[in-house]
């Protein structure tokens, strides 16, 4: 570690590569920090996105016209609107409806945090996505199979969870796995409300230490390590999936 | 679908009609999501109307004034959308054919490119050329100014770039190779090839995605407002700060969630439609 | 009113069914006694799979009565699952689920269904699957199985669940000469059992070795009945004779 720190030093002084992150605790610690929230941040979002595409592939094949509607409505207005307008209108607008509360130190803050906001607003955008992944998924479980399960006493629900969903789940990875890519890289955007994730950490550093050029760099790798580490798992997981002799 | 040796032919499994897209849903109710879309927001505006005190000037009035101003950083986004898909369009499908290069350095340095720029978030490529491009150009003695909101549109254009040089590969690669072969059978060039049999098919195949992209890039034409470009969302922000009234948030943030809705959804539409008629076609 | 043993299993009286405006079932009656072998034989479209569905409840009738063991099956309150695991079904496209092995194929249904123990499900299972003689292929997918051998696994499929009658619906019609003969041989040791057979089948030399009745079926009608040599040898009715001669 020392060592590597000292190269980083010297390629400061040699070169004026200042990659502080390298040899200064501070400015790593926050790097890192900023790390962990874009993380954190990715991975309760795509879960959460996860669970309303399922319920909303559900609630789309529902018999209640009404049901449908809405999530009709949810989806393309989701979809068809800029993701940073709806953070600003979850985090400023709505934000701001909502009544103020007092914290530990007496101190009247708002009831939901930016990071909370991020993660609202993420989730509804990726979810609008995620539902028509998963409904294009059921929709291609062939009505043989489903009719097979039926016939083998299975009743809606359980045909529903043990026979449709797994088949579906398997044919919507890919897709899937695309929208969640799309999903780590929206989760820059919660540097416009001040989430200290991974580019606004950066910011802060590069302001401090004005080293622009190298935490850009840094920065852009970063990312693309991420999203390359993820797809990585995911074709994995595509691959462990598989069932084999069909080519989904 | 290419299907293993010991498969059986049988529709076991479906194909999946097609991935992300609204696909199966009939025109009526794809109609209906819109106008259903349009009356929430017009119900939120009169609940913000009826709870504004009665001296103040309404908020549709307060709307009404400041709407012109944001409409004109509306176009302002969609000039940008425009210039940032044209230089993306042009560079992606030199990136693109690139990919498909006899040459192994050119195929193996456009895949890395390519790769690159996709999987980057487009906030932090929009910084990078924000910060990273100098504020103008010296060529002999002609000084080229760079405004920011020129180099904005360079930071928007290198993502789609990238994503047109996918659309373009995946449409060359989608023509079947039996094609090329009897073309160099019959001893066409490499370059006829591409520009007589090759592009004029996939350019078809190539459409839906790239208007897709298009959709995708009108909707990331705020995050120019975040490195200090003005635009609608930055207009509207200021439009909020001045009249500092909280009941105003919601209906001026959905009036232009809406402009935006009007804007790409009827493109989203087309789209699709596009892609059902090329489908049968195919 | 009990049910007896003695009296038919399955009793079928002036069934009709129509999808949309076209008539399938134009009011068939007829009965299975346990341990009958019935084969329904007739040109495709005269309604011999619509019949089999209606009698496992997957398609509802429009008038008549379908009675498994006493039990009105055109009865809203019908409880369906029970009535499914006395009437187990084989399909023509084998339908299994491709996620999971042949041996998990078999298992499933009486877990998830019927809640038994999983290791006693697990040997039982295995037996059936020895029965199929598939035992070496437990471990193997659907996809990596010829059509023959995911008919067998299908057939095991159903019997795990214990049925009382056994439905085949042209469970041969997908497969060729060679892998047909396994799936027939797998069908008459069950027959030869005393498994009570309902089958849907083309296979003339089949039908004659194996049943105890033949019903020719035409334009949603039963046209003409009898034990298989007489049924063969003397077909009263000129459509009868016209298919049979087609056919041989």
């Amino acid at each position: 570690m020392e060592a590597i720190a000292d190269w980083f030093k010297w390629l400061n002084d040699a070169h004026r590569i200042n990659l502080s992150i390298f040899y200064d605790a501070f400015d790593r610690g926050k790097f890192l920090g900023g790390l962990l929230t874009t993380l954190k941040l990715s991975a309760i979002c795509l879960v959460t996105s996860v669970a309303i595409g399922v319920v909303g592939a559900w609630l789309q094949g529902s018999r209640f016209t009404f049901a449908r509607r809405i999530m009709q409505g949810y989806i393309q207005f989701f979809r068809n609107t800029p993701p940073l307008v709806q953070l600003y209108f979850f985090y400023f607008a709505i934000g701001n409806l909502l009544p103020r509360v007092t914290d530990a130190y007496g101190q009247a803050v708002p009831p939901v945090s930016n990071f909370a906001w991020a993660i609202v607003s993420f989730s509804f955008f990726a979810g609008a996505f995620n539902v028509e992944i998963f409904r294009a998924g059921v929709e291609a479980v062939p009505r043989a199979t489903v009719e097979a399960a039926e016939a083998l006493g299975y009743s809606r629900l359980k045909a529903y969870i043990h026979v449709v969903l797994p088949l579906a789940f398997r044919i919507s990875l890919p897709a899937l796995n695309n929208n969640l890519v799309n999903l780590i890289k929206t989760t820059t955007l919660a540097y416009a409300i001040g989430v200290p994730e991974l580019l606004y950490v950066s910011a802060q550093i590069w302001s401090d230490v004005l080293n622009v050029r190298e935490m850009m760099n840094v920065l852009l790798v970063a990312y693309v390590a991420i999203v390359g580490v993820l797809v990585m798992a995911m074709n994995r997981w595509e691959r462990a999936m598989r069932m084999p002799g069909y080519s989904v | 679908m290419r299907a293993p040796p010991n498969s059986t032919d049988l529709p076991v499994l479906l194909p999946m009609a097609r991935p992300v897209r609204a696909s199966e849903i009939g025109k009526v109710e794809l109609g209906r999501a819109g106008l259903w879309a349009m009356l929430v927001v017009a119900a939120i505006g009169l609940i913000g109307e009826a709870r504004a005190a009665p001296s103040d000037p309404g908020l549709l009035a307060l709307l009404w004034k400041w709407a012109p101003l944001i409409f004109q950083g509306f176009l302002f986004n969609l000039l940008v959308s425009f210039l940032s898909m044209a230089i993306g369009t042009a560079a992606g499908a030199v990136l693109g054919l690139a990919q498909v290069s006899l040459l192994p350095q050119v195929r193996q340095a456009s895949w890395f490119a390519t790769q690159f720029f996709r999987n980057a978030p487009w906030l932090v490529l929009l910084f990078y050329c924000m910060f990273l491009l100098p504020f103008e150009i010296r060529l002999f003695d002609y000084v080229i100014p760079l405004p920011a909101w020129f180099k904005a549109t360079i930071g928007l254009a290198l993502p789609v770039m990238a994503n047109m040089a996918e659309i373009v590969r995946g449409g060359v690669q989608s023509v079947p190779a039996a094609q090329l072969e009897s073309a160099e059978a019959l001893a066409f060039t490499r370059r006829q090839i591409l520009w007589q049999i090759i592009l004029p098919q996939c350019v078809t195949r190539m459409t839906p995605p790239w208007m897709n992209l298009y959709a995708i890039l009108t909707m990331a034409t705020p995050l120019i407002s975040i490195v200090g470009v003005q635009e609608s969302m930055s207009l509207t922000r200021a439009a909020l700060n001045a009249e500092g009234r909280i009941e105003l948030l919601v209906p001026m943030y959905l009036m232009l969630l809406v402009w935006f809705f009007l804007y790409c959804y009827p493109i989203a539409r087309w789209t699709i439609r596009l892609e059902r008629r090329f489908a049968v076609k195919i | 009113m009990a049910w007896t043993a003695d009296q038919p299993l399955i009793a079928l009286v002036d069934v009709h069914k129509s999808f949309g405006k076209t008539e399938v079932l134009k009011g068939i009656t007829f009965s299975v006694a346990k341990g009958e072998v019935i084969c329904v034989i007739g040109p495709s479209g005269s309604g011999k799979s619509t019949l089999l569905r209606c009698i496992n409840a997957l398609v509802p009738i429009d008038r008549g009565s379908i009675k498994v063991e006493g039990q009105e099956v055109n009865d809203p309150a019908l409880d369906k699952l029970a009535l499914r695991r006395k009437v187990g079904m084989v399909f023509q496209q084998y339908n299994l689920f491709p996620h999971k092995t042949a041996l998990q194929n078999v298992m499933m249904a009486p877990i998830q269904v019927l809640k038994q123990d999983r290791k006693e499900v697990e040997e039982r299972a295995h037996r059936l699957l020895r029965k199929v003689r598939l035992q070496d292929k437990a471990s193997s997918y659907p996809g990596e199985l010829s059509g023959g051998q995911q008919q067998r696994v299908a057939i095991a499929r159903s019997l795990a669940m214990n049925p009382d009658v056994m439905l085949f619906d042209e469970v041969t019609a997908a497969l060729d000469p060679e892998t047909k003969k396994e799936v027939l041989v797998t069908i008459r040791e069950l027959a030869e059992e005393g498994m009570t057979c309902l089958l849907v089948t083309h296979e003339m030399g089949f039908a004659r070795e194996v049943a105890h009745r033949i019903h020719f079926t035409d334009g949603g009608r039963i046209i003409e009945s009898g034990p298989p040599e007489e049924f063969f040898a003397k077909a009263k009715d000129p459509r009868t004779r016209q298919f049979l001669s087609q056919i041989l």
